[in-house]
């Protein structure tokens, strides 16, 4: 009750001296990866703030809003309610069933929870409704704050074409192309031609790739009209296409802005994000290696011409695409703020979302341009959700059983929404965090990240930790040797986990068998009593036989205390730890260094599978006899009982997911029973073609009755 | 010793040849009759007498046949199958060089049908017996030899497993049985049978003071199977066990049906149908090094008691309509998230098995909502009373999980008996002295709370979740009994829930101990069992009781 009846001054000089000493901190050791700037609780500014989004977003956001004093509000959807953004903030709020067009798009429900709350202003996050113009109307007609940019300058950025000509007449590079609308395919060659092949045809209403054609002759040019202006057409319903040079092999690089409403600009660097798959940024840093102070300056001073020629305000990002002599083109600008913004925050020491708060509250910005530094070296690897020996990562869904972001490291900070017991689902993003590394210099902050990748534990879904890791420790990416073309110029067979060397390969023999030893001891150490007295069995040397891929090795271990000595394949390897077997991480000194090794899974037949460089490997570690007899044992096909699906319990179809002609993925849902007032979803044991399917929602069905038939 | 001298007399004219066995796919099941040659052949002769050989030679020879079974070509057989040999098996199941065996020198007594003769005599007859440790504890073990008659079972077969079964349970040592045997030695008659009662006897009276567990590595058909049946635990090998009371060609005979060995009583049939064996292996390799974990022991542990489970505040959905594993629950809670699961594929609406709380060995049962929401039926009944009588007559404390929306209702469960079934269940948590905890997670509806282990049961310890919900039935039922003929049906239903859709109704009444957070169940089960490792109860004298079978 005292803390209600506090007037607002003093509450905010409660704050101020709780932040002091925080700020003290944290300028001693910026190592943290925090801000340098202080919240000046004087100011006043929101009592109350929406956000509009859901997952780490939503709670990096209100992590500020904690900071500067004001409550929050979360909006959620129903799958949501226990999600963390919902729990961390003040008051939270439901606004509609999982699907995102359904909750988080939901702008009626979304207004609703404004006024029902008294929400002052708005902060949409990235995606969702964070460029929509239409939203940022609604909001302005009932008096509520948007935080982001004005509507016209969403509007205006928001059109490849119309930004394209803002970007030109304020002076800034852009890529050599058609700067109007492309009628037919003729004049598309045409002017094909006069720019000077390659040239790409876009979009106009684009994104993601979608009605994206390259072109490298006449006849290309013909053929990419036709199909991108049907695809956008399909996509977007506006098959107005655009035609410009291509940029073979460059890089992405970005520059975040920062502009008042009352005319002032600052651009705060750049963002290196040319490690992309599917044009999707994966790994992303700032500042970049391939850029000199003079090319910065260039870009810092276009980007800011061209926010001043919108009458931007808030944080935004002019992307550009930078080709190997450094001419660098006008991408397109992003009005809001970016995936990736962590590692500018922790080059320049700024939080960004504290300065849109205060820009969007009507603030001049507190920095000029020489104010803004470059402070060290910031890498972010986004985490996702996804198998990345699909395609460089297709989504995976599953719960998070057992989750421990490496926090313990210093200079390590991690955004994400979610935590142990999360649900990945499929109805949202599949990343499951941002872990971005701070370092003095680049090869500081990449040993670190390194370090956080080994101590990262996520167990439940398949996550990208093995094609991070092998990015960070690249020779190319380390040289910073990169463009948007990395990943397919690496790996052009697609991705297939780091490949052992002949020395990490008996290191990792020698962990398994020394774990495999450690447990096995373990068993004979019983506690309590038996009424038969137990003989454990002396020894210190074994031989045992491990089996990794296609290849068998035979071990000899010696023990002595804690420390195994393991001959392997010719060559001795020595290996001490802890050894808690309950942990799932498995701290080692292998040859007197130490490794970072996570153990996934044990069982009694001696498989082991263990995480060792990122990569998972499974092994198999056998006594001499039991490898002497498991040569008997016949190789098993496995049976395939996988493209039926039977009802397993008699009830009532509530959905069916699938028609024929589908193609399912692995645990995708096919349909769902309703049975004992209990909705149970049946999903598909594996990739396949829907063959048939045997019922309709409403049906009653009884147990074993045939529902769907896979190929 | 008039048979013994015969046989030896008539060697010198009859050197054995021993023709390789014939495939058992040609012989009836439930009986194996050994194949007797009718040739002499000067060839692989155990030819031997008193005059040439000291008694110190005699015992090294006898000992070389028995160590080799029914020969290289039949041990060559075994292995062609997949299948590893009687003494392989003991030698991997046991720790190393801890096998200590017994009746090495026991032969079969048969005088019939030419059995009598030397080279039909093999030194320990077709099973081994004797004793060894496993991660340093006392087990007795039987593995019959496929190689030597089809590992069928005569007198003295059954006398050998007899004697180690015997003294397993004077000094209280698990008895762990490998069974590969084409069934009765025909040539034995009656006496083959009076050697399966024996064994069954045993089985009989070691259940509950020492614990039995049977790996079937091999057919096992006939009244042999009864064996397997009477011991706690019945294991199979996929694809090389079958388990039937009679084979597919008399089936076929009787009533016609058309069913090979694998769809009659393969490990498939057995572990998922009819829930007579309680896991398979893939193959003898991976079934006997998993039974050396089998059931866990109390041991050293590195998981920490008062782990906090974070996970599990947010695992039961907020629709009260949607599953979620229990799995995911019973991981999350013991050490090291190791759960042995007992009968994973049968009867999966019920969830039961071993893992260990702070190193100490505890049995788990829990409805799987995931599953037929759950519901108790006939099977999961027996599946989970069976389970339960286990771990009380062996000592294992017993943790329940809770989450159960009645007894499954229903023409097929009424007419197969569920009343009788069910109160199997009910009677096994009633008679149960071990030390029970139990964790109601979301529904105990009916007659079901009852069942799982409730506070009346003589619950020691019972917890609720927030999510729980204990009461008759749910919200639609009751509110169509209870303000039958209301207009506002919506406005009843929302007050029942608010009455007894929460864990308080029960609480008031001290029918559950606390409402507690998920995550901090771990470290309450974990204090919980430190206490309750003295408790004593004991059930009035009776000579035992009659639980409905």
């Amino acid at each position: 009750m005292a803390a209600h009846s506090l007037s607002p001054s003093l509450y905010r000089l409660l704050f101020a001296v709780k932040y002091a000493s925080l700020h003290s901190r944290c300028c001693a050791v910026h190592k943290k990866a925090q801000y340098s700037t202080i919240y000046n609780p004087s100011e006043k500014t929101f009592e109350k703030i929406l956000i509009a989004n859901r997952g780490e977003i939503a709670c990096r956001v209100i992590k500020t809003c904690k900071k500067m004093g004001i409550k929050t509000v979360a909006v959620h959807s129903d799958v949501d309610s226990s999600a963390v953004h919902a729990k961390m903030a003040d008051e939270a709020v439901c606004v509609g069933p999982a699907p995102t067009s359904k909750s988080y798009l939901n702008m009626d429900a979304i207004m609703d929870a404004i006024r029902t709350t008294g929400a002052q202003a708005v902060h949409p996050g990235y995606g969702f409704l964070s460029e929509n113009k239409e939203f940022a109307k609604r909001l302005a007609a009932e008096g509520v704050t948007f935080i982001g940019p004005d509507t016209h300058a969403i509007q205006a950025m928001g059109d490849k074409i119309e930004s394209k000509l803002i970007a030109k007449a304020a002076k800034v590079n852009t890529i050599p192309g058609f700067d109007g609308v492309v009628k037919t395919a003729e004049e598309a060659v045409k002017i094909a031609q006069d720019i000077g092949y390659p040239v790409m045809i876009k979009a106009s209403a684009g994104g993601g790739g979608k009605g994206m054609r390259i072109a490298w002759n006449d006849e290309e040019t013909r053929e990419g009209f036709r199909f991108s202006s049907q695809e956008a057409a399909s996509s977007f319903g506006d098959d107005r296409l655009l035609i410009e040079k291509y940029i073979d092999n460059p890089r992405h690089i970005e520059i975040q802005v920062l502009a008042d409403k009352h005319g002032n600009a600052l651009w705060l660097n750049e963002r290196e994000c040319s490690i992309q798959r599917r044009n999707q940024k994966v790994v992303e840093e700032a500042p970049s290696t391939f850029l000199d102070s003079v090319t910065r300056q260039a870009m810092g001073e276009q980007a800011v011409q061209l926010a001043k020629a919108v009458q931007y305000s808030s944080a935004g990002t002019v992307e550009f695409l930078v080709d190997s002599k450094k001419n660098f083109y006008f991408l397109e600008m992003n009005t809001r703020l970016q995936v990736e913004h962590p590692i500018t925050e922790c080059i320049t020491g700024l939080d960004l979302v504290e300065q849109m708060i205060r820009v969007a509250k009507g603030y001049r910005l507190q920095h000029k341009q020489e104010d803004i530094p470059i402070n060290g070296w910031a890498i972010e690897s986004r985490v996702y959700a996804e198998d990345p020996y699909k395609s460089f990562g297709l989504p995976s869904i599953g719960r998070l059983s057992q989750y421990h972001e490496p926090l313990n490291l210093s200079n390590v900070r991690v955004d994400s929404g979610i935590q142990e017991g999360s649900d990945i689902s499929i109805y949202y993003d599949p990343m499951i965090s941002k872990l971005v590394t701070y370092g003095a210099t680049r090869s500081e902050a990449l040993a670190r990240m390194e370090d956080a990748l080994d101590n990262y534990v996520i167990r439940g879904v398949t996550h990208n930790i093995p094609l991070l890791r092998e990015i960070i420790t690249h020779p190319r990416f380390i040289s910073g040797d990169i463009s948007t073309n990395f990943l397919p110029e690496v790996y052009p067979d697609g991705f297939k986990g780091h490949q052992l060397e002949a020395d990490t390969r008996r290191e990792l023999l020698a962990s398994a068998a020394a774990l495999y030893i450690t447990a096995q001891l373990r068993s004979q150490r019983f506690l309590g009593e038996l009424r038969v007295s137990s003989s454990p069995v002396e020894c210190n040397h074994w031989e045992l036989c491990v089996e990794l891929g296609e290849q068998r090795h035979v071990l000899e271990i010696t023990k002595s205390g804690n420390v195994y000595t393991v001959e392997v394949d010719g060559g001795e390897v020595e290996v001490s730890g802890q050894w808690d077997l309950a942990s799932p991480l498995l701290p080692l000194t292998i040859n007197s260094t130490h490794k970072m090794l996570q153990c996934l899974s044990r069982d009694a037949s001696g498989n082991i599978v263990l995480q060792y460089l990122g990569t998972s490997f499974q092994v198999r570690v056998l006594s001499k006899l039991a490898a002497e007899l498991n040569s008997y044992m016949p190789e098993k096909v496995p049976e395939d009982t996988s493209s039926i699906l039977r009802s397993p319990m008699p009830g009532t179809m509530v959905a069916v997911s699938v028609k024929p002609g589908d193609t399912v993925a692995e645990g995708q849902e096919i349909c769902v029973i309703e049975a004992m007032k209990m909705q149970n979803s049946l999903t598909a044991v594996k990739q396949a073609k829907v063959k048939s399917v045997h019922c309709k929602p409403g049906d009653t069905v009884g147990e074993g009755d045939l529902l769907v038939e896979l190929e | 010793m008039a048979a013994f001298s015969v046989a030896r007399s008539s060697c010198g004219f009859l050197s054995g040849l021993r023709v390789s066995f014939r495939s058992l796919a040609q012989v009836k099941h439930g009986a194996v009759a050994a194949s007797v040659p009718q040739t002499s052949l000067l060839r692989d002769s155990r030819w031997y007498s008193v005059s040439h050989l000291s008694v110190k030679e005699r015992i090294d020879k006898k000992r070389k046949a028995a160590l080799i079974g029914g020969g290289q070509k039949r041990i060559d057989a075994q292995h062609k199958r997949g299948k590893l040999t009687a003494r392989e098996r003991v030698e991997l199941l046991l720790d190393p060089d801890s096998f200590v065996e017994t009746d090495m020198f026991v032969e079969h007594r048969c005088s019939d049908f030419g059995m009598e003769q030397d080279r039909n005599k093999f030194p320990g007859d077709s099973v081994v017996t004797g004793r060894g440790r496993i991660n340093g504890r006392l087990v007795y073990v039987f593995s019959q030899d496929f190689t030597v008659f089809g590992g069928s079972l005569s007198g003295a077969h059954a006398q050998k497993i007899c004697k180690i079964m015997d003294q397993a349970m004077t000094v209280g040592a698990p008895v762990i049985g490998l069974n590969d045997s084409g069934g009765a030695r025909i040539q034995e008659g009656v006496e083959s049978l009076a050697g399966y009662a024996d064994i069954f006897l045993r089985n009989v009276m070691a259940s509950g003071v020492v614990p039995q567990i049977s790996l079937i590595m091999g057919p096992c058909a006939g009244g042999a199977v009864y064996s397997p049946a009477l011991t706690d635990f019945t294991f199979m090998v996929k694809d090389t066990s079958y388990l039937f009371i009679t084979g597919p060609d008399v089936v076929k005979s009787v009533t016609n049906e058309d069913v090979t060995q694998e769809e009659l009583g393969g490990a498939k049939t057995h572990t998922s149908v009819s829930g007579v064996a309680h896991h398979a292996f893939e193959n003898d390799v991976e079934a006997l090094l998993n039974l050396r974990e089998i059931p866990p022991p109390f041991r050293e542990c590195h998981d920490p008691s008062d782990r906090l489970v974070p996970s599990l505040d947010t695992i039961v959905p907020f629709e009260s309509t949607k599953a979620y594993d229990m799995l995911d629950i019973i991981q999350a809670i013991v050490d090291e998230r190791e759960f042995f699961e007992i009968m994973p594929n049968y009867a999966k609406n019920i969830v039961v098995g071993f893992a260990r709380m702070n190193g100490r060995t505890v049995g788990i049962v829990g409805n799987q909502p995931k599953v037929a929401s759950g519901c108790l039926d006939i099977n999961s009944s027996v599946k989970g009373a069976r389970f339960v009588r286990f771990c009380d007559a062996f000592n294992i404390p017993i943790i329940t999980f809770v989450d159960v929306p009645g007894f499954l209702p229903g023409t097929a469960q009424e007419y197969g008996g569920i009343i009788r079934h069910g109160a199997k269940l009910l009677f096994a948590f009633a008679e149960a002295t071990v030390p029970k905890i139990t964790i109601i997670t979301r529904k105990a509806y009916g007659g079901a709370y009852d069942v799982m282990s409730s506070k009346h049961l003589r619950g020691d310890v019972n917890y609720a979740w927030p999510s729980a919900e204990v009461a008759v039935m749910g919200a639609k039922g009751a509110v169509q009994i209870i303000f039958r003929g209301k207009d506002n049906q919506a406005e009843a239903e929302a007050e029942y829930v608010e009455k007894f859709a929460n864990p308080f109704p029960a609480a008031v009444r001290g029918f559950v101990d606390d409402i507690i957070e998920p995550s901090t169940t771990r470290r309450k089960i974990c204090r919980d069992l430190d206490v309750l490792a003295s408790k004593k109860q004991v059930n009035p004298w009776k000579k035992h009781a009659n639980i409905p079978l």
